[in-house]
């Protein structure tokens, strides 16, 4: 049964069922074949075969928090993408930002994003921080047979806590595994195949109460250094005019940056690394 | 042989109509008005958890009177029909005639299946690019649908409404403009003000005894949003625009969220309540 049976006499029965505020539970037993965990796990691992997303980062700053990501996507040692999009948001105020197989990924945040407005239109109230970063979990849960894969999805997930004490961050980041696993990190966090390399770069350059401004180019500054080291990460692109995709979410919502803004943090952190190599040549020269 | 009592086809619909016609009218008034940037929602709701207005999509919306428990479940179907299709398809494939067309086919057999109608009038409203593309679908509690210019009144004395926003009504009016006229409408025929010795508006309904929601088509997105606290109490002229009570009491810990996600706070006009975008301390 599907949605086209909606026909002759109106709405199927499960929709009058006044049981549940979940999308995905609903379509579970009214369309399962729409959900992304509900498919023949391949035999063989295909890894090589799906486009995979690189590296996210996220930061907390004074007033909220911020994501990040490259845009660079991966076939095997090919790049299938130059300009993909892998930091999304989820609703008004937070975000989710996707590595592994962008396939999959996409479909994810997709029915995700469903999900949290689904629930916000049924309930008339917007679930909690915490109760969206479950949410994500069990999605990620339902994916592991195809994890193992080679089609494994890695969310980071942010978000402006409403109900935050006074005095407590309010900008949140839960980082997960493939196994559904659900951990809040501590100020900054990375996924991804650069995420090595970008938490390196986060440990020396973030620190408490950042501003936002300060906490953008820290961010951008982890995706340089990560992309310098990891040939999966893209850097930035002034050819293409390419540049990170930055999310900033505060009391005010969730808020992408202007692509201007992005690239003149990312000229900046090229302009200041060239001039420090230029030093270098001259003192040894 | 016992003979089993007979009655006519007719007189069977005769009954079941006048019994839901019964339930419909004991109610209040809701009134869905066009205005020059949307559809506007007034409901005589005391209530401020249970609501008679509802949001189904980017550009739908749900009115209904009757029966609570009835409406809620319909609401909630035409909720996940509306998510399930967007999700399938595209967001832009979900219209308010398809809801409507379900609405109608389950009201319809509902009332020729089953023993008690339902006691139910729906309204399903749907904003386009131009005031001319707006879209108001009525729907009884036997599924028959008509698509309403202008304005749509159910519940109550929907026929003493109606003609008091005949007389009022004009098409392009602005927000503040129509929610008065809509006010005065549903004012004139309620009970609640009936012996006008209520506070000082005059035998207005007030703030807390409405329920006012809009489809507003300059929203980006999501166009539905609730009118509520001083914002609502700023558009029906009972006080003067107070930014600082904007905040508080009237913001539930777990408001729905009100911008798309994704856009910039603020894109309405900051000087115009009805306008606000993502701000701390929107009105909904």
């Amino acid at each position: 049964m599907n949605e086209s049976s909606a026909g002759r006499s109106g709405f199927p029965p499960a929709y009058l069922d006044r049981v549940g505020s979940s999308f995905t539970d609903f379509l579970a037993t009214t369309a399962p074949d729409l959900l992304p965990g509900r498919r023949p796990i391949p035999q063989l691992p295909v890894g090589e075969l799906a486009p995979h997303g690189t590296t996210i980062v996220s930061v907390t700053y004074d007033g909220g928090v911020l994501m990040a990501g490259d845009r660079r996507a991966t076939m095997g040692n090919l790049i299938s993408s130059r300009d993909i999009e892998k930091v999304y948001p989820a609703d008004s105020y937070s975000v989710i930002g996707i590595a592994g197989a962008a396939g999959i990924a996409i479909e994810m945040v997709r029915l995700y994003q469903v999900e949290l407005e689904h629930y916000e239109k049924i309930e008339g109230l917007t679930m909690s921080l915490d109760g969206k970063a479950n949410r994500l979990a069990a999605m990620i849960r339902g994916n592991l047979g195809a994890a193992l894969q080679g089609l494994a999805v890695v969310p980071l997930f942010a978000g402006f806590d409403l109900d935050a004490a006074a005095g407590a961050a309010p900008g949140r980041i839960f980082s997960y595994d493939v196994t559904g696993g659900n951990y809040e990190e501590r100020g900054y966090a990375a996924v991804g195949s650069g995420s090595l390399f970008a938490k390196n770069s986060l440990k020396k350059t973030w620190r408490h109460g950042l501003s936002a401004q300060a906490a953008t180019r820290t961010v951008v500054e982890a995706l340089y250094d990560a992309a310098d080291d990891d040939s999966a990460t893209g850097g930035p692109d002034p050819v293409r005019r390419l540049y990170p995709i930055v999310y900033r979410v505060d009391a005010e919502g969730a808020v992408r940056l202007a692509d201007a803004e992005v690239a003149a943090v990312a000229d900046a952190v090229v302009a200041e690394r060239s001039a420090a190599e230029r030093d270098d040549k001259q003192r040894e020269g | 042989m016992t003979m089993p009592y007979y009655a006519s086809a007719e007189q069977v619909m005769r009954d079941r109509s006048e019994y839901a016609r019964k339930g419909i009218s004991r109610g209040r008034s809701v009134a869905v008005v066009t205005y020059a940037d949307g559809v506007l929602f007034i409901a005589e709701n005391p209530s401020s958890s249970l609501h008679k207005v509802g949001e189904l999509y980017d550009k739908i919306g749900f009115a209904a009177v009757g029966r609570y428990s009835e409406f809620e479940s319909l609401r909630v179907a035409g909720v996940r029909l509306a998510d399930v299709r967007g999700y399938s398809y595209n967001r832009r494939d979900v219209t308010g005639r398809v809801i409507a067309n379900a609405y109608a086919q389950t009201l319809g057999a509902i009332f020729t299946e089953q023993m008690k109608p339902y006691e139910v009038e729906l309204c399903v409203a749907e904003v386009g690019d131009t005031p001319e593309s707006d879209q108001l679908y009525r729907l009884t509690f036997d599924g028959s649908v008509v698509d309403e210019p202008d304005f749509v009144v159910m519940g109550g004395q929907a026929d003493a409404v109606t003609g008091h926003l005949r007389e009022h009504f004009h098409v392009g009016l602005g927000l503040s403009d129509a929610l008065q006229v809509g006010v005065r409408a549903l004012s004139a025929v309620s009970p609640v003000t009936a012996g006008s010795a209520n506070g000082g508006s005059a035998g207005r309904l007030t703030a807390a005894q409405l329920e006012v929601a809009v489809l507003d088509r300059r929203r980006p997105k999501r166009a539905f949003r609730r009118v509520v606290g001083s914002a609502l109490r700023t558009l029906l002229g009972d006080e003067q625009p107070a930014p600082d009570d904007r905040q508080g009491a009237e913001r539930a810990a777990h408001a729905p969220s009100v911008t798309e996600p994704g856009t910039p706070p603020g894109l309405g006009d900051p000087a115009n309540p009805d306008t606000v975008g993502g701000a701390e301390g929107t009105d909904d």
